[in-house]
């Protein structure tokens, strides 16, 4: 892959960028994640470095990987978004008592002001709740220093840790002086090597072995809040005494831009917090004053523990991202409302794009539609305004079938589930089996637009393309069966753009009846048309070649063509 | 440089989605990287990338804190579509420099998709900056059919 690269061996790279290339140089032995941003790029980086990554179905199955993995004494990281936590939660608030035996980075980027996401949850309070140390870089020299003592924080009190970006770490670009030169692959002397222990009462959380669980995991974080106090990665800045600044992550910049004259405490481990230190550092400045994003997690902590420290004004600054400017206000105690930026021209569906013909014609029918995440999201906004509900991954199916169960008859039969390939994959399984299991009388109808790629998040491979994170060929999993698996009477499968009649006719058909459809309306993303034709016919080549060749070499189930290494090759 | 050695420099560049505003930032960010200088970059991905607006930063100098350009200081901004610059004219500094594709031979341009290429020609006339440096950078940035075209955009945006 390309990076810009200076005569001193600097690299200019982005926050993701910088964390791939820092889990490449530490020995990572798997990466896995679910696409989304500003997280993205991490692990294609480290894949393109070389590494062994690879996209799970959801952030759950993921987190749950790489914790085997981890189990097994390997060093892993594992990639998602700040809502893809809430979806591998439930492994995240177990794992911190199990502890792991090998070292396990939970890297996970938030989106302050939410620039692609449907919330600005932070992060940080997952650290403290599921009780996970917390790292915050501030830019990509630091997020490539940093992962190296997450790892090394993580093997030394077993311990998986969160990493917390945000899009200005991710997806901003800054030099890094790296440990290693490009192009060569890094000594893997003091890296883990995986190995098989049994230890039944530590990776078996029934309530006996849970309950001293949760005793050693405060005692670890109490060993390493001292740990943090004298020896953690953050950093005093002695200038002028007047005014000192506690902060972290990407506020580290934009603090020192708007005081370059303040003292300042940058934290890179703020769970535990440090608090024996930022107690000290509050002491020797005249005022203190806590810069930090979205919720006033490090403010209310510092209070909590009687360090006189000030915070923003949050009727003002709690939303959206801190910059210069804000810095500056917030230090000025300058609580009028932000300046109006002028309204940029709002994102649309690409001209040409599948989903334009699929929300038309739900449109003509005058659907209902409970809608997913994609870029088919954009399909409420106006001129077509043709999705009437959002939330979350996989919510599509629940929220529709609710409907149906107490809307009266004549509006419960206009009501839709749409859901995109790849977020029907990541949550909409278990709402697929719901709709089977609790048919609603007037039966329902899901819509599935297959555009053969996870096209928001930058076309991104899913098990339903048959292409594994790198490119290479894998098992194709089929909507169609596994909607008759579950028990779907109706399943068919048509093209909106070039069957547009059809796809109109089998949806009103289907809306008439009080049964269960599954309606997948499969044409390509035009981003990714050409390299999915390509693919396609390197698939046919590869599977015309496999029958020739040799017959037994051909599975029943994919024509040989499935099996992992057939169709090889990036396109 | 025609800035003060010390100063941060701030160039914006914005557009629509797709109009190769990323690109630019990308390129631009690569040139003055390899020219010497402390560099940083921000823009946002995903959602705005679908047609919408988009922005790209980048801040060079001896010392850059924020990736961010604060509110009103470019001292370059340079636009690649003509609906966006009202939008964005409000980041320019009093006496900063507003590039346009009113600024170019578009007529000449090899290809329409080229335009953020000669835009840059068109921005390199006010750094001191080598143009092998420029064209070393276009060359890594684009494959190898594309690099005759792209040089002529550059040259027509450096020489308009």
């Amino acid at each position: 892959m390309h990076f810009s690269q200076d005569k001193s061996g600097r690299l200019l790279l982005s926050g993701n960028e910088a964390v791939a290339l820092a889990a490449w140089h530490c020995g990572v032995a798997l990466g896995t994640g679910y696409p989304g941003t500003p997280s993205t790029e991490i692990l294609e980086s480290f894949s393109a470095l070389g590494g062994k990554a690879q996209w799970a179905p959801n952030e759950k199955v993921a987190a749950e990987v790489a914790l085997g993995a981890a189990f097994g004494r390997a060093r892993v990281i594992c990639t998602m978004k700040h809502v893809g936590l809430n979806v591998a939660a439930d492994v995240l608030f177990t794992m911190t008592y199990s502890g792991v035996d090998g070292g396990y980075v939970l890297a996970v980027a938030d989106d302050p002001g939410m620039a692609s996401s449907q919330n600005e949850q932070d992060s940080r309070r997952y650290a403290e709740a599921a009780v996970a140390p917390l790292f915050e870089p501030a830019d990509s020299q630091d997020a490539y220093d940093l992962l190296q003592v997450a790892f090394e924080v993580s093997e030394r009190w077993k311990i998986p840790v969160i990493f917390r970006l945000t899009t200005r770490v991710s997806h901003s670009m800054s030099p890094v002086k790296p440990r290693f030169p490009l192009g060569t692959r890094p000594p893997m002397a003091g890296v883990p090597q995986p190995e098989f222990v049994r230890d039944i009462p530590s990776h078996v959380m029934v309530p006996g072995h849970a309950r001293p669980a949760h005793r050693r995991l405060r005692a670890k974080m109490a060993e390493m809040e001292i740990w943090n106090d004298t020896q953690g990665p953050n950093r005093i800045e002695r200038r002028q005494s007047t005014l000192g600044i506690v902060t972290a992550g990407i506020s580290y910049h934009h603090a020192r831009e708007a005081a370059p004259d303040a003292s300042v405490l940058k934290l890179g481990l703020s769970y535990p917090l440090p608090l024996s230190l930022i107690r000290s550092f509050a002491a020797s400045v005249d005022r203190c004053v806590v810069i930090e994003e979205n919720d006033p997690w490090l403010a209310t902590a510092c209070r909590a523990a009687g360090i006189k420290v000030e915070a923003k004004d949050d009727a003002i600054f709690r939303y959206g991202e801190l910059n210069v400017d804000r810095v500056r206000r917030i230090l000025a105690h300058d609580s009028r409302p932000d300046p109006v930026a002028p309204r940029g021209k709002p994102p649309e569906l690409c001209p040409g794009c599948p989903h334009r013909s699929s929300f038309e014609v739900m449109k003509e029918l005058d659907c209902i539609v409970s809608g997913d995440i994609g870029c088919y999201t954009l399909a409420a906004l106006p001129p077509l305004a043709a999705m009437d509900m959002m939330i979350d991954m996989g919510a599509a199916i629940g929220m529709g079938l609710g409907l149906r169960h107490v809307l009266p008859r004549e509006q419960a039969r206009r009501v839709v589930s749409v859901i995109g390939d790849s977020t029907f994959l990541h949550g909409g399984l278990p709402g697929l089996v719901e709709m089977a299991y609790n048919p609603p009388e007037t039966g329902h109808v899901l819509v599935i637009l297959d555009n053969g790629t996870t096209a928001m998040t930058g076309q991104q491979e899913h098990p339903g393309t048959g292409r594994r994170l790198d490119g290479s060929g894998t098992y194709r999993v089929s909507y169609e069966d596994m909607a008759r698996a579950a028990g779907i009477k109706n399943v068919f499968s048509v093209n909106p753009i070039r069957e547009r009649a059809k796809f109109k006719s089998l949806l009103a058909e289907s809306l008439a009846k009080d049964e269960l459809t599954v309606l997948i309306a499969r044409s390509p993303c035009i981003l990714a048309a050409g390299r999915i034709t390509a693919w396609e016919k390197e698939r046919k080549a590869a599977k015309q070649g496999a029958v020739e060749s040799s017959a037994a070499s051909a599975c029943p189930e994919c024509g040989g063509a499935g099996v992992p290494g057939a169709g090889e090759g990036k396109l | 440089m025609k800035q003060p050695a010390n100063q941060t420099v701030n160039v914006r560049f914005a557009g629509l989605g797709g109009t190769g505003v990323i690109k630019a930032s990308d390129i631009f960010a690569d040139v003055v990287f390899r020219a010497g200088h402390m560099v940083k970059k921000a823009e946002v991905h995903g959602m705005s990338q679908r047609g919408g607006s988009v922005q790209s930063d980048v801040r060079f100098g001896t010392e850059v804190h924020s990736p961010m350009i604060p509110d009103g200081t470019c001292d370059f901004l340079v636009v690649m579509e003509p609906t966006q610059v009202e939008v964005v004219r409000g980041g320019l500094r009093s006496n900063g420099v507003l590039i346009t594709p009113a600024d170019i031979a578009t007529a000449k341009l090899p290809s329409a998709k080229a335009l953020n290429v000669a835009m840059l020609g068109r921005l390199s006339r006010h750094f001191d900056i080598p143009e092998q440096v420029w064209y070393d950078s276009l060359r890594a940035h684009f494959p190898e059919k594309l690099h005759a075209a792209n040089a002529a955009a550059f040259a027509l945006g450096r020489n308009s």
